[in-house]
């Protein structure tokens, strides 16, 4: 039999531009034109003043350490334990899961509030995964 | 809601709880049912409203035989049925149903003839959470604890006594699954789960099931059981996913939730004589004592560690020994709204003396939902 697979990301029409953006090394997220509220996960309206009227951006990548747990077990498939799974601040205010690499998996490393920059993790030829590191200097 | 007009008049559990074998799912709602409806002396044909999460309505209904004239299928996890009571308070009120069944029953452990849990690849879920390696809710529902203690100061010691709190009511049940005693020392030896959490801090996994028959309080009276009013009721939903939550430093729901169900009573804190708060993992007593207004967040931990919430302690919390040692079969809101109603009877193995007020708050998903109902055993 075969292993189960991770956990894919199958974009729908509202989210496509995001998964364009990963593949294309961009993190995207949207601002409302009428009230310029930025939120995530994506959708074409605006989720604190229903404004359909909103905008695709290029955002900085760049954000902190919300919090985190280190999973031990049971591990998802795909997945070496332990390994964290994070929620990240970006600068432009919403949040996100994500996985931080380039840093042990210990809590003595992943210290709350650290900076955080994004980099791109390819899972295949359609999905490429924003993830973050620790930030340069 | 008008506070006091509908009571329950039947509960019961499951005729087992832990491991159940020989059952499937749907036949423990059945059984929970069938207990309740003894409980209450009633025939199944006088029940005309019904309400399950997970499950629909009509499968159970059918399965029992059933001809309901109202329905709620009312599904957000494991508080649905702290929902479910207050939809049918609302409509034995309005008239639309006179007697109304909760069940609840998940084959947890077993599962025999339950639908494992999936997350569709094209959810929001599915494309923003699950490819980070999220597995189930004790990958989940502590990622916001690391912040909620750096935020107010939670030690991981007070985060351990909420479990050998616990222990300490489950020692005094016997239906309870883990009764033996454990130090904050086990619990912080104990293995590593999802850090911060260790297995002692995770709740059991067990077959079960619950069931309340609610009816006008009027009628009430004619029960061969003391009536349990229904006071206060308060219910909200926030994000499927935790990551998306307002803040990590409290739920949105709970605190909409619980303060509804305080006014609604008109009661204040100090009212409160017996306190349920769904504790799938040792950090959602903290988030409830201070989101339903008991103290400020940050002397939550200290609370519980100094005893407060133990046995003899000024707030009885948890007193079945709750999700971390009585039992958890994925959904434990029935089994928090039992303990409540075996509160106000009086005939709860851990009894607090005289108790009169019981608050029992839920939580369903991770932080996704919330129901939080004040009972009375004083109309």
């Amino acid at each position: 039999m075969a292993e189960p697979q991770r956990a894919r990301p199958k974009p729908t029409p509202e989210t496509q531009h995001f998964w364009d953006g990963t593949k294309a090394g961009e993190l995207r997220l949207q601002r409302c034109d009428a009230c310029a509220q930025v939120y995530f996960p994506p959708r074409p309206f605006c989720p604190s003043c229903a404004s359909r009227k909103v905008s695709v951006f290029k955002a900085s990548g760049k954000g902190f350490l919300y919090s985190y747990v280190i999973n031990h077990r049971p591990a998802a498939p795909g997945f070496t334990p332990p390994y964290a799974i994070a929620v990240v601040e970006l600068d432009e205010g919403p949040r996100m899961m994500s996985s931080i690499i380039n840093c042990p998996q210990t809590p003595e490393a992943l210290e709350l509030d650290m900076k955080l920059e994004v980099a791109f993790q390819e899972l295949d030829d359609k999905i490429t995964l924003p993830v973050f590191r620790p930030a340069k200097g | 809601m008008r506070k006091n007009q509908v009571a329950v008049v039947g509960a019961a559990e499951t005729t087992e709880l832990g491991v159940i074998p020989n059952a499937s799912q749907l036949q423990l709602h059945a059984d929970a049912a069938l207990n309740a409806i003894a409980d209450a002396g009633l025939k199944l044909s006088d029940i005309d409203g019904f309400a399950t999460a997970v499950e629909t309505p009509q499968q159970v209904c059918h399965y029992l035989g059933i001809k309901p004239t109202w329905v709620d299928g009312t599904s957000v996890g494991g508080c649905s049925f702290m929902l479910h009571v207050r939809h049918a308070a609302a409509a034995i009120e309005a008239g639309l149903c006179k007697t109304v069944l909760i069940t609840h029953a998940e084959s947890g452990k077993s599962m025999i003839g339950k639908a494992p849990r999936s997350i569709p690849a094209d959810s929001l879920q599915g494309q923003f959470e699950a490819p980070y390696g999220v597995y189930g809710p004790p990958s989940m529902f502590p990622i916001p604890v690391l912040r909620f203690m750096k935020t107010y100061g939670i030690t991981h010691e007070q985060l351990a006594s909420v479990a050998v709190v616990q222990r300490e009511w489950a020692a005094r049940n016997p239906r309870a699954m883990m009764k033996d005693p454990i130090t904050v020392a086990d619990v912080l030896n104990s293995r590593m789960i999802a850090y911060p959490f260790r297995l002692l801090q995770c709740c059991l996994v067990t077959d079960g099931g619950g069931a309340l028959i609610l009816t006008s309080a009027d009628r009430a009276r004619d029960f061969p059981r003391k009536p349990v009013y229904i006071m206060g009721t308060g219910e909200s939903v926030e994000t499927p996913m935790v990551s998306q939550m307002e803040t990590f430093n409290s739920s949105r729901a709970f605190k909409t939730a619980g303060p509804l169900a305080f006014r609604e009573a008109g009661i204040a804190h100090k009212d409160v004589d017996h306190l349920m708060i769904y504790d799938a993992f040792a950090h959602l007593p903290l988030f409830g004592l201070g989101d339903l207004g008991f103290m400020p967040h940050e002397e939550t931990g200290k609370f519980i560690a100094d005893g407060n919430t133990r046995p003899g302690g000024k707030l009885p919390l948890n007193t079945n020994g709750g999700g971390l040692s009585y039992m958890h079969s994925g959904m434990y809101g029935m089994y928090a709204l039992q303990e409540s109603v075996r509160q106000m009877r009086g005939i709860a193995p851990a009894q607090v003396p005289n108790a009169k007020i019981s608050v029992c708050h839920g939580v369903g998903g991770m932080f996704a939902a919330s129901g939080t109902i004040v009972f009375t055993n004083e109309r």
